[in-house]
């Protein structure tokens, strides 16, 4: 870090700007202050560019890029809104409710969830696409948490982070396309898990109330995602 | 100025967007002077009469008879209002959709009745196989969503829309509210 050929300049936005070779146009952008909206980008965990809201114009690129997963470079020019980019933001925030059943109205999450936020920051007010209504289920066996599919966006940020923080790998994605899903373990009931610690940093990771705490009703689960980055931290300094 | 041809409209929905629109309170005594209010659950005309200026329409398109009602409501109205989650979403009557319409059936005629259990045929409508939000069945012209849409809200779009105006409801309300 202290070579100067590890600093890249860059223009995002039209605003001069500069990041370390390592770092993306997210890390970038949300060093300056410039809003990239995402769902499953999380600081202290790994980026997998799986939710495609970041994504960025890159001048000389035909294809959209996303700032989670993109180095910096020098001489980049990054516009981050555009009409182009609001209108596949949307459309994609919008699929996401059609895909599963988001009922805001009676959601443990209703004025805490990263995804309703996000649709009324991008001025969302109904969805063009046709809801699928798929019948999705709950699993409730954990003795303190509770998994509702209905509600799951397949961010995989509960994947992540039990695997890179806890290190217990509970949580994985089975199934490809419109049938995947998350799981404990090999696809069975979260009860009987023999590897899930019961720690709890998967629901509080979860951007959407598809992971709660058990007796939590409507509106009433709070989040806390300041663990994260302190951890990853100080798992730093100790190595 | 005259006056604005206003009605409302109360397909499968809690009443609550209604409860939220007479919350409007003392602005209600604004409004009157530059509507009428020609048709509404709050008021007593049978038939939905045409050359309506402004319908706001609460709740889902779930039965035989809000699908009927909802494409005259269209016929007749210029501006069509989606009010609150169920119109906008299908919102908690759209929670039936993924179970199909025979348990939703059974459940409510069969499983929890005591006296002669059976699916009635007359006077309740026939529900429809989904409960579906009012723009995929007819043409909606402005969305406000929220479970309900504030008061606040409501006498935005509307004095918005009397006005000539398209409101603008993102910073007001959102999905649930």
């Amino acid at each position: 870090m202290s070579s100067a050929t590890s600093v890249k300049t860059l223009k995002i936005d039209g605003r001069d700007l500069s990041g370390r070779q390592e770092e993306t146009i997210l890390d970038v952008a949300r060093q300056n202050g410039i809003f990239i909206p995402r769902l499953c980008e999380m600081d202290g965990l790994s980026d997998v560019g799986a939710c495609r809201m970041c994504l960025v114009e890159v001048k000389g690129q035909n294809r959209l890029l996303p700032a989670c997963v993109t180095a910096v470079e020098e001489g980049m020019e990054v516009t981050t809104d555009s009409d182009r980019l609001q209108k596949y933001r949307k459309m994609i925030l919008e699929l996401l409710f059609a895909e599963r059943n988001h009922i805001c109205s009676v959601c443990v999450s209703n004025g805490h969830c990263e995804m309703q936020m996000l649709a009324q920051r991008l001025g969302i007010t109904h969805v063009h696409f046709p809801y699928r209504y798929p019948k999705m289920e709950v699993d409730a066996s954990h003795e303190r948490f509770v998994i509702d599919h209905n509600r799951c966006i397949l961010c995989t940020r509960c994947v992540r982070v039990c695997d890179e923080i806890e290190g217990a790998h509970t949580w994985d994605l089975m199934g490809r396309g419109i049938d995947a899903k998350v799981i404990t373990d090999l696809n069975e009931p979260w009860g009987l898990s023999e590897t899930c610690t019961s720690c709890g940093k998967c629901v509080h990771v979860c951007p959407t109330g598809a992971l709660f705490e058990k007796g939590r009703s409507v509106a009433e689960m709070l989040k806390r995602r300041q663990f994260l980055p302190y951890l990853t931290l100080m798992r730093e300094e100790n190595e | 100025m005259s006056k604005k041809r206003l009605a409302t409209v109360w397909l499968d929905g809690c009443s609550g967007c209604h409860m939220s629109f007479l919350d409007m309170d003392e602005r209600l005594l604004a409004l009157a002077s530059l509507i009428d209010l020609v048709y509404s659950p709050l008021v007593d005309a049978k038939e939905f009469p045409e050359n309506v200026d402004l319908t706001l329409v609460e709740g889902a398109v779930s039965s035989e008879e809000d699908l009927h009602k909802i494409q005259i409501v269209r016929q007749r109205t210029t501006t069509l209002v989606s009010l609150g989650d169920c119109a906008v979403t299908a919102n908690v009557p759209g929670m039936r959709n993924p179970f199909g319409l025979k348990p939703v059936y059974d459940r409510a005629y069969r499983e929890n009745v005591t006296f002669d259990p059976g699916i009635p045929n007359q006077v309740v409508p026939a529900l429809l196989p989904y409960s579906r939000p009012v723009h995929e069945i007819v043409t909606v012209d402005v969305f406000v969503p929220g479970c309900p849409p504030s008061a606040d809200t409501i006498f935005y779009v509307l004095t918005e829309l009397l006005e000539g105006r398209q409101p603008d409801v993102s910073q007001k309300t959102r999905f649930g509210s």
